[in-house]
């Protein structure tokens, strides 16, 4: 008897209404890659500023790489603006001091050129764990800084790297110039193809045999290499991949700014990737995305309001590190699952393996 | 690089018939472990030992803590070189093989020290050891259609008893739970060779005897080398028994000879009060 009065008794017995802050992290956290496209897509609408908004796209790219290493593979790396800064002189050379003015011959070398100073970094690196390989990157980030410093003539050293001419967007039967000073969409859209491609890749990368493979080493690597993992071998593929799409970001911001500063190879941008994949959430695919944003749009609101700006940011990271260590994003994922009564972080595609209990609403 | 099949006929078999029955106490050696050595500074953790585990054995190494079981378990998987002495599995020297080649070749080990990917959940801590051994540098198709490893998954969490489990973080399981999870981890890959580290770690008796019971089931299948701090509890089981104290291969023999050598009941004294 008792149990045919269970049946009759829904579980949830209150009216759900079909907009709520839950579903929508639950929609987002299920259709990531979906969900930032998107909202990126839209962004320009919702942010007055373009030039924010273009610094968004581009930041969220960076930040999603270096999830990959640190939220994913679990790699502390003191020199993800090696490989940004790298991209950027790269793709700024080929544009300013070379015949070849082609956005897609820009992108190409923007995204080779780190990879194959990644190949380099990382197999060195990746003799040490933790701190010491942090320690390697940083070593590997100010060999880099210097020597681009002193090529003067191929860099412009402190000065920057000026004269960038921007390229046309070509495709055959397509062809229109993406200055900002002529259309102010135009560059913006173009990069948020790009960027939506490759977070698409990215969201692929993390769901391959090689995405769950990472995510074993950073769990244990002694465990991983037991079960058969040339976990070395994995770890350099993450940060070559990383890397590349850092590269990729890096020739994104030479191509909008028509200029590289000799401080994008700098730390601080090193450590901003740190502090917006962390502020957002590592090792979630939204996270980066969140971190970024919010860590522009702090940066550039709070800054017009009062002088000393940084002091009131400072602040907020100690809040949100003390009380959120799981980043913005993280947070709400877990509150997210903690409501529907499931203490796991079960992400997105996993969840369909795992039972179809976790994917019924 | 050729690979030698584990055949029984090819393998230093002169003076014993080629049999390849499970249980056949006779079986060719599928380890064999020659003067192996290990120290660490001043320090001999594993000294000098020899001894060979036959095919479809469940073979037993006991031993006081601090007798070198677990040095010598990763001298065998890999995890560091030894000092001196040789590893052969099916008579292949694998020395100084790496770890993760050590594992395709059919060799599995589980922890004392439960290690399990613990902020995933129970079922991928499976999968992604079955997946180990079919793909790895794939960044492009899906892990979850890998069918054969989310089959072989089901299997191992069936055998293991963590069906109903699956989809919980491995964080969130008893200890009892984990210790499980660890040995299915390492089931996951089909290996030939199972190394056990005392996989009774920290269970209650009820438990401890339940998991017994499980990893004598297994040995019908498989090689199992079970490395167990309590004595007792390997003699019912075990085929052959191997007592190591201070790095030294004490006695070796059946469970019966084992426990009447009076060194050993010595050693068991001295060492384990």
């Amino acid at each position: 008897m008792a149990s045919a009065e269970k049946v009759v008794t829904p579980r949830r017995s209150e009216a759900q209404p079909a907009f709520t802050l839950a579903r929508c992290v639950g929609w987002l956290d299920q259709h990531p890659a979906v969900g930032i496209s998107a909202i990126l897509v839209v962004m320009p609408f919702i942010i007055p500023q373009k030039t924010l908004a273009s610094e968004i796209l581009i930041f969220v790219l960076l930040a999603a790489s270096y999830n990959l290493l640190l939220g994913y593979t679990g790699l502390l790396s003191l020199g993800h603006s090696t490989v940004f800064g790298l991209g950027a002189y790269a793709a700024a050379i080929l544009l300013a001091k070379t015949e070849m003015v082609s956005l897609w011959l820009a992108l190409l070398v923007g995204g080779v050129v780190p990879g194959l100073a990644a190949v380099v970094i990382g197999w060195f690196s990746l003799r040490r764990r933790l701190l010491y390989f942090a320690m390697l990157t940083l070593a590997f980030n100010q060999m880099v800084y210097y020597a681009m410093q002193q090529a003067r003539g191929l860099t412009g050293g402190d000065d920057g790297l000026r004269g960038v001419v921007i390229p046309p967007f070509e495709l055959p039967g397509v062809s229109f110039s993406i200055d900002s000073l002529q259309h102010p969409y135009a560059f913006y859209y173009v990069a948020c193809g790009i960027v939506i491609l490759c977070l698409f890749f990215i969201q692929r990368v993390i769901h391959s045999p090689l995405g769950h493979a990472l995510e074993a080493i950073r769990e244990s690597e002694e465990r991983a290499q037991m079960i058969g993992y040339h976990t070395n071998r994995l770890q350099l593929l993450a940060f070559v991949l990383a890397s590349m799409l850092a590269g990729l970001s890096g020739a994104l911001f030479a191509i909008s700014h028509g200029f590289v500063a000799l401080e994008s190879l700098g730390l601080l941008v090193a450590l901003v990737c740190i502090v917006m994949t962390v502020l957002g959430g590592k090792g979630t695919f939204v996270g980066p995305f969140v971190g970024a944003a919010l860590y522009l749009m702090l940066q550039e609101y709070t800054s017009r309001v009062w002088a000393n700006w940084q002091l009131l940011l400072g602040v907020l990271f100690i809040l949100l590190v003390l009380f959120l260590p799981q980043g913005v994003w993280g947070t709400f994922k877990r509150w997210y699952y903690e409501r529907r009564g499931q203490g796991t972080r079960v992400t997105d595609q996993r969840a369909e393996a795992v039972g179809e209990e976790v994917v019924d609403a | 690089m050729p690979r030698k099949e584990g055949s029984s006929s090819t393998v230093q078999g002169a003076a014993t018939p080629a049999t390849v029955l499970s249980r056949d106490p006779d079986g060719q050696p599928i380890l064999r472990v020659d003067r192996l050595t290990k120290h660490f500074g001043g320090l001999k953790a594993v000294d000098d030992v020899s001894l060979s585990v036959r095919e479809g054995s469940l073979h037993a190494i006991i031993g006081p803590n601090g007798a070198g079981k677990t040095t010598l378990f990763n001298l065998i998987s890999g995890r560091f070189p030894p000092t001196s002495g040789k590893v052969f599995f099916r008579g292949r020297d694998i020395t100084n093989s790496p770890q993760h080649a050590i594992a395709h070749l059919g060799i599995a080990r589980s922890y004392q020290i439960t290690t399990v990917f613990l902020q995933l959940p129970v079922f991928e801590n499976i999968r992604v050891a079955a997946q180990a051994t079919q793909s790895q540098y794939n960044f492009w198709g899906s892990a979850h259609s890998l069918r054969e490893a989310n089959e072989r998954t089901d299997e191992v969490l069936e055998i293991i008893g963590l069906s109903q489990k699956r989809a919980v973080l491995a964080a969130q399981l008893s200890h009892a739970e984990q210790r499980q999870l660890d040995v299915g981890i390492a089931l996951a890959s089909r290996p030939v060779l199972l190394l056990l580290d005392e996989p009774t770690a920290g269970m209650s008796p009820a438990e401890t005897e339940q998991l017994m019971q499980f990893i004598q089931e297994l040995a019908r299948e498989v090689s199992v080398v079970l490395i167990e701090h309590k004595i007792k509890l390997v003699m019912a089981v075990s085929d052959r028994v191997t007592v190591l104290n201070f790095g030294n291969v004490l006695a070796e023999g059946s469970p019966e000879q084992v426990q009447s050598d009076p060194r050993v009941q010595a050693a068991y004294l001295v060492g384990a009060v």
